[in-house]
């Protein structure tokens, strides 16, 4: 999960500017630290050859100096930011080849859940995605926030319910990718891993055509069933009935998840033990 | 009868709180039976509890904030080895226990750690800086001090009574709203802030106030010491921040209790509401903290180079850019949430802009050194070991405040590294570095510099071997506040970053080594000149421990330094025999209205919690009670008479004339 080791375009460019923004400010931290070394050693009371100066407490040629060297830094650095911040903002589009994948990702408690609406399926806890291609994403929450965040593919999002943001991505190559939440949206958090398998653009539609072939069906009452807090450790797949679906949660018609009180202790996977609390 | 409490709160099934629990509660009791049988309580009540000098309830702040330092780092010992060991595993922490910990760690080390640590040494020493008798309310200051102590003991009180917040210490929506978070952790937590907050922000408002309005003769704005400005601009970031952390608070507590909407999901509330206010306050709150321990470093690095500090006036500017600029910058903790590019652009360069005061103090320190003599006591160790790390922490600090960095880094481990590096860095060395420099000042003898110079050393040592990894593990994708983990590649930076906390942890051991063998020692470590550092400031011209009054004359300041001009004028004169004419001195009288009113805040905030609603009622009732008792009293002073000040006065100018004249004799 290495972010130095991106495998799509907005993770290359985030950890380039991560790098760049290193080396500029190592520019003058490392003789800065230096400095401060060699001067408290250089100066300390037993170094007889150290030339006492009790009266050096101004001087506007240094204080000039001073005040420059981070105020030049900073505008360095504020013009990556400008520019970074624009470049890699998450609704911009990242061109790719082949027509764009939309895909809805929907936090659970303690799941991931993505829709394909175009494809009307949809995964739990895996992301297959075909490599070279723009994917869209809308995102929200079934119930309290999380981050939506791929590593090696760049910046993550929040999901947050009522709310739909949006973050495009591409990815590379094919291989499988680690997914997480990253923000801590409580006891089954840690189980929120997700898998990213990214394969050729070709297999993409057969990939489509084998998962549209599964029995199981999500429409809104399936979804209800499967915003129980509780942790998901099988691979699920479904048809999609309703390709609204999304914005049926989006848009709160489709209350939001229940939280620990509705639910019976008989759902919870956890495998903590039991916690009578 | 009693709401929600029974006997199911107590977490009879869970070893490790109940024994801690356990633990703690015959440890204050055999502490409470000693100072009983010993017949200490009255001069517990009389000298401590009830007292009103500014110095005793800066040492309680001070002795509040390593009692809470000892449980936050137990806290993160926890942590750090369930993280080593929660490989593929549940670790020895099941969930529910684990998330309680993070976010208790959280709330103790700012809340009750960092914030009364610099509080206590604002209290301590801005008045004797300033050359004044006092802070400008004393009895507000003691309950300032007391509702601070509420909030820390109902925050402990979680440990066995209930559970503490299982949310991350700034309890975000909708996770802490009743409907996912129904028990009474939220509570606690949201309770103890709302009483410790009221208690912050009355010290903040007495300080302030202090600052501007108490200063001897002379003392104009650009004579004060740094630690004073620091203080200034510290306070008053509390008085504008605080209030908004209480109206936040405030509004997650009427969702949870009378079914309001602020931050919930349904009828309309915004979490992203929430995410805004609460950095609104957090965001200056790290000022809050670092701008003491600048001011801190400034004593130090000048009092130990031997020099008046380097460009003064730069520094106050840069002070007060960076108390007014921190709070233009809050939204860089959620760049993440999509607010769009212009706006997390603006908020990235603004952020980045605080560098450059930052910056401009770190050279100014730099220069203080350069042609100094600089003598490596103890706090001075600390103030280079700070320059060095929090150079590093600014850094990585900087890097997420480029957007797109962020984007990678937000909420991972390399965050909590980064703010570690500048809160360990930059707040809890500035406050060893304290403790160190002003303990002589305040109890009369100096410490043991061995056993201080070995707790600088593991403690700074144990700093890198602990967040390095952390730092690493960031890069590798991992996030924060995982109970458990299946990533192979993050688990050797655990491993590290756990026995760099046993490193940590000699540290900290050897910092009560080192007060131990101090108080053993104390006579051959006895201070009688009152400025064992040959100091500076006005803190050092009274004696050790001050009188109660500080200083027997308003002192008459002629510029910056001003006790070091004193010195240099007292050897060129060859010493004043005049002796000086005493008058009565008026001091406040010691009240146990802080005390009261927090005992009645603290049974307010345990019935709030429970919803034990007569309890409530009856705690309202005897905190304003308390407050209108005061209100209504007759005498609020006490004199000193003019022969008691002149006795007390003269030991201290005897001892001040040998070392003044010991030292013109060199």
């Amino acid at each position: 999960m290495n972010l130095l080791d991106p495998q799509g375009p907005v993770a290359a460019a985030n950890s380039t500017i991560l790098v760049d923004s290193v080396f500029i400010m190592l520019a003058i931290v490392v003789p800065t630290i230096v400095a401060i070394l060699a001067f408290a050693f250089w100066f300390r009371a037993s170094n007889s050859r150290a030339r006492f100066q009790p009266d050096f407490v101004h001087s506007g040629r240094i204080e000039i100096v001073v005040w420059s060297i981070p105020a030049l830094t900073v505008i360095l650095l504020g013009g990556v930011a400008w520019i970074g911040a624009h470049q890699l903002d998450p609704a911009a589009p990242v061109p790719g080849t082949g027509s764009p994948v939309r895909i809805q990702a929907v936090s659970l408690d303690w799941k991931w859940l993505f829709i394909y609406p175009d494809q009307r399926i949809a995964t739990v806890n895996t992301l297959t995605v075909p490599a070279g291609a723009e994917l869209n994403f809308q995102l929200t929450s079934s119930s309290v926030m999380n981050t939506f965040f791929i590593p090696q593919l760049g910046s993550m999002i929040y999901t947050m319910n009522g709310m739909v943001t949006k973050l495009n991505l591409r990815a590379d190559n094919e291989g499988k990718l680690q997914g997480m939440s990253a923000h801590f949206s409580g006891d089954g958090f840690p189980d929120m891993l997700f898998d990213v398998v990214v394969i050729s653009p070709l297999s993409f539609p057969d990939w489509v055509a084998s998962t549209a072939k599964t029995n199981a069906v999500l429409n809104e009452e399936s979804y209800k069933k499967l915003m129980q807090q509780g942790i998901e450790k099988s691979r699920l797949t479904f048809r999609l009935d309703d390709p609204r679906l999304f914005d049926l949660i989006a848009t709160q018609h489709i209350p939001p998840g229940p939280g620990p009180e509705l639910m019976s202790d008989a759902s919870r996977t956890h495998s903590g033990g039991d916690h009578a609390r | 009868m009693l709401g929600k409490l029974d006997w199911s709160a107590i977490p009879f099934g869970q070893p490790i709180p109940l024994i801690a629990g356990g633990v703690v509660l015959v440890g204050v009791l055999a502490v409470l039976m000693w100072v009983v049988v010993k017949g200490h309580l009255p001069y517990l009540w009389h000298e401590w509890i009830t007292s009103v000098d500014h110095k005793r309830i800066g040492v309680m702040y001070i002795l509040l904030a390593s009692v809470m330092l000892l449980r936050g780092g137990s806290d993160a010992i926890m942590m750090r080895i369930q993280q080593a060991i929660a490989f593929q595993s549940q670790g020895y922490l099941p969930p529910e226990h684990y998330n309680q910990i993070f976010s208790a760690h959280g709330t103790i080390m700012i809340f009750f750690v960092a914030m009364p640590f610099v509080i206590g040494l604002m209290n301590l020493v801005v008045p004797l800086q300033l050359g004044v008798r006092d802070v400008a309310f004393p009895t507000l200051n003691s309950v300032g001090f007391w509702l601070t102590a509420t909030g820390a003991l109902l925050v402990n009180l979680s440990l066995v009574v209930g559970e503490f917040a299982r949310t991350g210490w700034l309890a975000f929506p909708p996770l802490s709203e009743l409907s996912y978070s129904p028990g009474v952790g939220v509570d606690y937590y949201a309770w103890s802030l709302q009483i410790s907050g009221v208690g912050t922000l009355v010290a903040g408002i007495n300080l302030v106030t202090t600052v501007l309005k108490l200063r001897t003769k002379g003392m104009n704005y650009l004579r004060m010491p740094m630690f004073c400005w620091t203080t200034l601009a510290s306070n008053l970031l509390i008085v504008a921040a605080f209030p908004i952390l209480t109206a936040t608070l405030a509004m997650l507590l009427l969702d949870r209790y009378l079914g309001f909407h602020f931050f919930t999901n349904e009828a309309g509330g915004n979490v992203m509401m929430f995410m805004n206010l609460i950095w609104a306050w957090g965001h200056p709150e790290v000022y809050i903290l670092v701008l003491p321990a600048f001011g801190i470093f400034s004593e130090v690095v000048s009092t130990f180079s031997g020099k008046a500090l380097f460009g003064y006036r730069s520094m106050v500017l840069a002070t007060m850019a960076i108390c007014v600029i921190s709070f233009m910058v809050w939204l860089h903790h959620f760049f993440t949430m999509g607010a769009g590019p212009d706006v997390n652009a603006i908020f990235g360069i603004a952020s980045m802009i605080i560098a450059v005061p930052t910056g401009v103090k770190i050279y100014n320190w730099l220069f203080t050194m350069y042609g100094g003599r600089i003598r490596f006591a103890t706090p001075m160790l600390w103030a280079v070991g700070f320059m060095v790390t929090f150079i590093i922490g600014g850094l990585t600090g900087v890097l997420v405040a480029v957007p797109p960095a962020d984007f990678m880094l937000h909420n991972s481990m390399f965050l909590v590294a980064h703010f570690h590096n500048v809160i360990i860095g930059g707040v809890l060395f500035g406050a060893f570095a304290g403790f160190e420099y002003w303990f002589p000042k305040a109890f009369g003898f100096r410490l043991d510099e061995r056993w201080g110079k070995l707790a600088f050393w593991f403690t700074f040592s144990g700093f890198y071997i602990t967040f390095v990894p952390l730092y690493v593990a960031g890069m590798l994708g991992m996030t924060r506040r995982m109970q458990h983990y299946d990533v192979a590649e993050w688990r050797p930076w655990m491993i590290v970053a756990a026995i760099g906390m046993a490193v940590l942890s000699i540290g900290v051991i050897c910092q009560i080594m080192q007060l131990v063998v101090s108080i053993r020692n104390r006579e051959a470590l006895r201070d009688r000149t009152g400025d064992p550092w040959d100091g500076r400031s006005l803190e050092w011209a009274t004696s050790s421990p001050p009188p109660v009054f500080n200083f027997a004359f308003h002192p008459d300041v002629r510029g910056e330094d001003a006790y070091w001009d004193m010195k240099v004028h007292a050897r060129k004169q060859a010493l004043e025999h005049a002796v000086p004419e005493y008058h009565d001195i008026e001091m406040p009288r010691n009240s146990p209205t802080g005390f009261v009113c927090a005992f009645f805040a603290t049974v307010m905030g345990f019935a709030l919690i429970w919803h034990i609603w007569w309890m409530v009622i009856l705690g309202a009732i005897g905190a304003f009670a308390t407050f209108v008792v005061f209100a209504w009293r007759d005498h609020d002073e006490y004199v000193i008479p003019a022969a008691e000040v002149a006795a007390i006065d003269r030991v201290n100018l005897e001892e001040r004339r040998s070392l003044v004249s010991m030292a013109g004799a060199v």
